[in-house]
């Protein structure tokens, strides 16, 4: 059994984590730059993180024989303030020249906010100027139907093609619209506030297996790692096609990762 | 979309056989919960919007219609279109709208 968890916060977790999940079959991970659980007081401390993300995480990863990607951006819940956000995104160039970053995420809104909004977009340019892909954050809770129809809308404006942007944490009344419009969708399996590897398994058997893939987005928070290969035993024990299984946790996203030069896996 | 029917590869004795405990444990937690209430401390002013926004996605459980999950989830969903400027003190979401 192998599977891809194309996102997770490492940075968040232990490195007995790293060594279940090889266990369990994951051979690579890709990390985007998220929210601390603080707001970070200069654009330094984003650099450190950054630094953190593009060269001890893959280290630490390869020491179980898992390959570490990331994703970096100024993330939403600290994107309120465009100033600052503006100071962060300054420095985000320089990292993309690293082998191990794939694209621009996870951005996108939070709170629905005109200055979050105002980031999005400059973010957005920002992927399109140097050709990366894109992850985007969807709201949680009541706030992420009405944002992810914003950050669509946002998206749509771009140049970006939409089969080179993944739109994360969809639910039941997202799902549908998010692959309509073209775009791929990421189901995040979360203990409390997303989708249950139950409901994850029952949107494939609803909208199909294209353009869609699965994530722990484990972090600090009550998040599991091992989320993934407990959707892949869900899917399984109803009797779905270790073929289908394979092609929502290891082909779909090997196929979208893919479009960055960068990404390279071994299967 | 077109959304797919019939796209579950079990019998409906198989879904029931397979889940009907795990899920009779979450609805008596639901009704847990609810009597907790009951017998909480009353608080002064009108009731929670989250109590009320439960009992009107229970009453969805229960309406013989399809699509259960969706509908749940859009009933508590933010349905206005206005955008604030700012997310200054307000973080975090509450699971349904205020």
């Amino acid at each position: 059994m192998r599977y891809i968890d194309p996102h997770i916060h490492m940075v968040s977790r232990t490195t007995d984590d790293y060594q279940r999940m090889a266990q369990s079959g994951c051979i690579a991970v890709t990390e985007p730059a998220f929210w601390a659980g603080f707001d970070r007081s200069s654009a330094q401390g984003f650099a450190d993180y950054f630094r953190q993300l593009t060269e001890y995480e893959p280290r630490r990863a390869a020491l179980f024989g898992i390959k570490h990607f990331t994703w970096l951006c100024i993330n939403p819940k600290e994107a309120d303030d465009p100033g600052f956000a503006r100071e962060v995104m300054s420095i985000i160039p320089e990292f993309l020249k690293c082998d191990t970053v794939l694209g621009i995420g996870e951005i996108g809104l939070n709170k629905n906010t005109k200055n979050e909004l105002i980031i999005l977009e400059e973010q957005i340019a920002l992927a399109e100027k140097h050709n990366q892909l894109v992850l985007v954050h969807t709201p949680h809770l009541e706030d992420k139907r009405k944002g992810t129809r914003i950050i669509m809308d946002a998206l749509s404006a771009s140049h970006i093609d939409a089969g080179r942007i993944l739109i994360d944490h969809v639910e039941e009344h997202t799902v549908a619209e998010v692959l309509d419009r073209g775009f791929w969708a990421g189901m995040t399996l979360y203990p409390d506030t997303k989708m249950t590897p139950q409901r994850a398994t029952d949107v494939i058997e609803m909208y199909g297996s294209e353009r869609i893939w699965m994530n722990s987005a484990g972090d600090w928070g009550c998040s599991d790692p091992l989320a993934v290969p407990k959707a892949r035993v869900e899917m399984s024990r109803r009797g779905h096609a270790m073929s289908l299984i394979d092609k929502v946790t290891l082909e779909n996203p090997i196929t979208f990762l893919s479009q960055s030069p960068n990404f390279k896996v071994t299967v | 979309m077109t959304e797919l029917t019939k796209s579950c590869p079990q019998t409906r004795e198989q879904v029931i056989n397979m889940y009907f405990l795990e899920h009779r444990a979450k609805l008596l937690d639901v009704a847990a919960f609810l009597d907790r209430i009951d017998r909480a401390q009353p608080t002064p002013g009108a009731d929670d919007f989250r109590e009320v926004a439960l009992q009107h996605a229970v009453a969805v459980l229960i309406d013989g219609q399809p699509h259960r999950v969706k509908r749940i989830l859009e009933l508590l969903s933010d349905s206005t279109t206005d955008m604030p400027q700012s997310a200054y003190g307000m973080k975090g979401a509450a699971g349904a709208v205020r």
